[in-house]
């Protein structure tokens, strides 16, 4: 099979974010980024379909230069190749703008299964892999554990809420959004960290690709959340606090 | 365009309550924008969802009903509101933010042109819709700017079902044009994973643990802790994911919600999909190490420090205090 994994470089989880002056956007000036989590499971799941199946893991993202390292990292833990879609106002284009990046640069490769997380941290929108499939006319299925290739095409484990799942036939060519846990992430080995310096990785400019980048929704504003409670919290040393916060349940809550 | 149309999704044969709370969501986009409410309900036998949807103060109920809709499919639930939308053109169409309106309404608001705002928490003048970035740290304003109708799915909780009041509304039918050959995904019977032998739901007194806790061989502060207060162990998502606690440990929009007297949250940063899972607890205790952390923002008490000088310090304190 021939994959395309679509993945996502992100703030890192525990990175300081700050709001930019314009107050649109966050302020990337020393911020730490990493690879996208649910999307480091769709490239899991890419991986381990070459390994039964044989064929070709190729990722693809969208983003400006800083987006390097990202792609490298999926290439050492044993992507083929990497389509890299150089765009430096990802921000200013909505769900369907990006998503019309990703499946003009998809549709030049045929693939056989197009595999995205069913999120990205950041801007949690949920959308790009469902949107993939409407802009290229494909069948999908999302929030996916499992991937089962069969004679007629793919048999995926889909999870529902509450601990419910289903299983889903579909055929191929299809889109798959992966949720986090259906599989063990592997880390990058050595030797992959060091093929992963010769393998290619094709740029396309944004406006080769020449998509509408007209948004429909526009982000105009963002801030801190408001508070829905009044959180009390307990200063003081580690002991200090834990003897404030027993008196507290006790007392003031009543909760033990 | 005008009206605002809000699609309801069924639950064990009723109208589930997300939608109740979508169709509040819709009243309150159609007070400001001065425009009657719509139900749609859709399936293959749709009559008494539309009557349960009737009996609320809304202007009518749309049961778009097809054999091919028996049982949710992206391809069928696309096409059938797709064809809806264009005959009758609302002005906003709002949706709960379930699974199931994941899996299709992207595609539903792309192949109108529009682009879907997902999981709203807030609407305000404007109209302008409140969603969460970056996990809950921040918050965004969008506005919808296309010439099509807006979509938007409202996040659970965030509106009230019961300000939804009684009333008498008509019921009219909608026929979709659908073709078997449309439906290219075959779905089959929803399944329980592994048999459930924790029953969180029932617990009063938990204690839960996120990725703050690093590793496995740390889990014990946290059991010792639970063991103290003889409350049942629970964890975030990634604590189940990677295997180090069983999935029915799990509390959240994937796994069980919780209402108990006290939610300790350890370690866990309190992402949406946790939040949905456990904002219904009495108390609400969390301990992190950032104290930017959204999960303070529904805590009633918090400790911003180290989990690995705070869990033993709390376990002796709770010892101490002859608990």
């Amino acid at each position: 099979m021939k994959i395309i994994v679509a993945i996502k470089q992100v703030p890192e989880r525990d990175a300081q974010v700050r709001i930019d002056a314009a107050g649109k956007g966050i302020d990337e000036s020393g911020l730490q980024w990493a690879l996208n989590e649910s999307d480091a499971y769709a490239l899991e799941e890419a991986l381990q379909q070459k390994e039964k199946n044989g064929g070709e893991v190729i990722v693809l993202t969208a983003g400006p230069e800083r987006v390097g390292p990202t792609i490298r990292e999926a290439l050492a833990k044993g992507a083929d190749r990497a389509i890299h879609i150089d765009c430096d106002d990802l921000a200013s284009r909505d769900a369907l703008g990006v998503a019309r990046l990703l499946a003009a640069a998809i549709k030049q490769e045929s693939p056989d299964l197009i595999l995205t997380g069913l999120q990205s941290e950041d801007l949690g929108l949920g959308q790009t892999g469902v949107i993939v499939a409407e802009l290229l006319g494909l069948p999908h299925a999302t929030l996916i554990l499992q991937v089962e290739k069969t004679d007629s095409g793919l048999k995926v484990k889909r999870e529902l809420e509450e601990g419910w799942f289903q299983s889903v036939e579909l055929p191929t060519p299809a889109v798959l959004t992966i949720q986090s846990g259906g599989n063990k992430l592997r880390y990058a080995t050595l030797m992959g960290i060091k093929k992963a310096k010769t393998k290619d990785v094709r740029r396309v400019t944004a406006a080769e690709l020449a998509v509408d980048s007209t948004p429909v929704v526009l982000l105009e504003r963002i801030a801190l959340p408001r508070k829905q409670k009044t959180t009390q919290m307990l200063p003081g040393t580690a002991k200090e606090a834990a003897a404030a916060l027993v008196e507290k349940l006790k007392f003031e809550a009543r909760v033990l | 365009m005008s009206g605002i149309y809000v699609v309801l999704q069924e639950r064990d044969g009723r109208v589930s309550r997300a939608s109740w709370e979508a169709i509040a969501a819709g009243q309150l986009l159609g007070g400001q924008l001065n425009q009657p409410v719509t139900a749609v309900v859709l399936g293959a036998a749709t009559e008494a969802l539309a009557a349960e949807a009737a009996a609320k103060a809304i202007a009518k109920v749309v049961r778009v009903e097809h054999p091919l809709l028996a049982q949710y499919t992206a391809d069928g639930f696309t096409s059938a509101l797709a064809q809806l939308i264009q005959n009758q053109t609302p002005s906003a169409v709002v949706l709960p933010h379930t699974y199931q309106v994941r899996d299709y309404a992207p595609a539903l608001a792309a192949r109108l042109g529009q682009v879907l705002i997902s999981d709203v928490v807030a609407i305000g003048d404007g109209p302008t819709f409140t969603r969460q970035l970056l996990q809950g740290r921040l918050t965004g304003n969008y506005r919808h700017t296309g010439n099509g109708p807006s979509f938007i799915s409202v996040q659970a909780g965030a509106f009230r079902a019961d300000a939804v009041q009684a009333g008498a509304a008509e019921i009219y039918p909608f026929t979709p044009t659908l073709d078997a050959a449309q439906i290219r995904t075959q779905p089959g019977e929803p399944f329980r994973g592994a048999a459930q032998t924790v029953d969180l739901g029932s617990a009063q007194l938990i204690v839960a643990v996120g990725r703050g806790i690093k590793d496995a061989d740390n889990l014990p502060l946290v059991q010792d802790l639970a063991t103290a207060l003889g409350a049942e162990l629970a964890a975030s998502r990634p604590i189940c994911d990677n295997g180090w606690l069983p999935m029915e440990r799990q509390v959240g929009s994937s796994g069980q919600t919780v209402s108990p007297k006290l939610y300790l949250a350890v370690g866990i940063s309190g992402a949406i999909q946790h939040l949905v899972g456990m904002k219904g607890s009495q108390c609400i205790v969390a301990i992190n190490k950032d104290p930017d952390a959204p999960i303070f923002e529904v805590a009633d008490y918090g400790i911003a420090g180290d989990l690995f000088e705070v869990l033993p310090a709390l376990t002796e304190a709770l010892k101490a205090a002859g608990l």
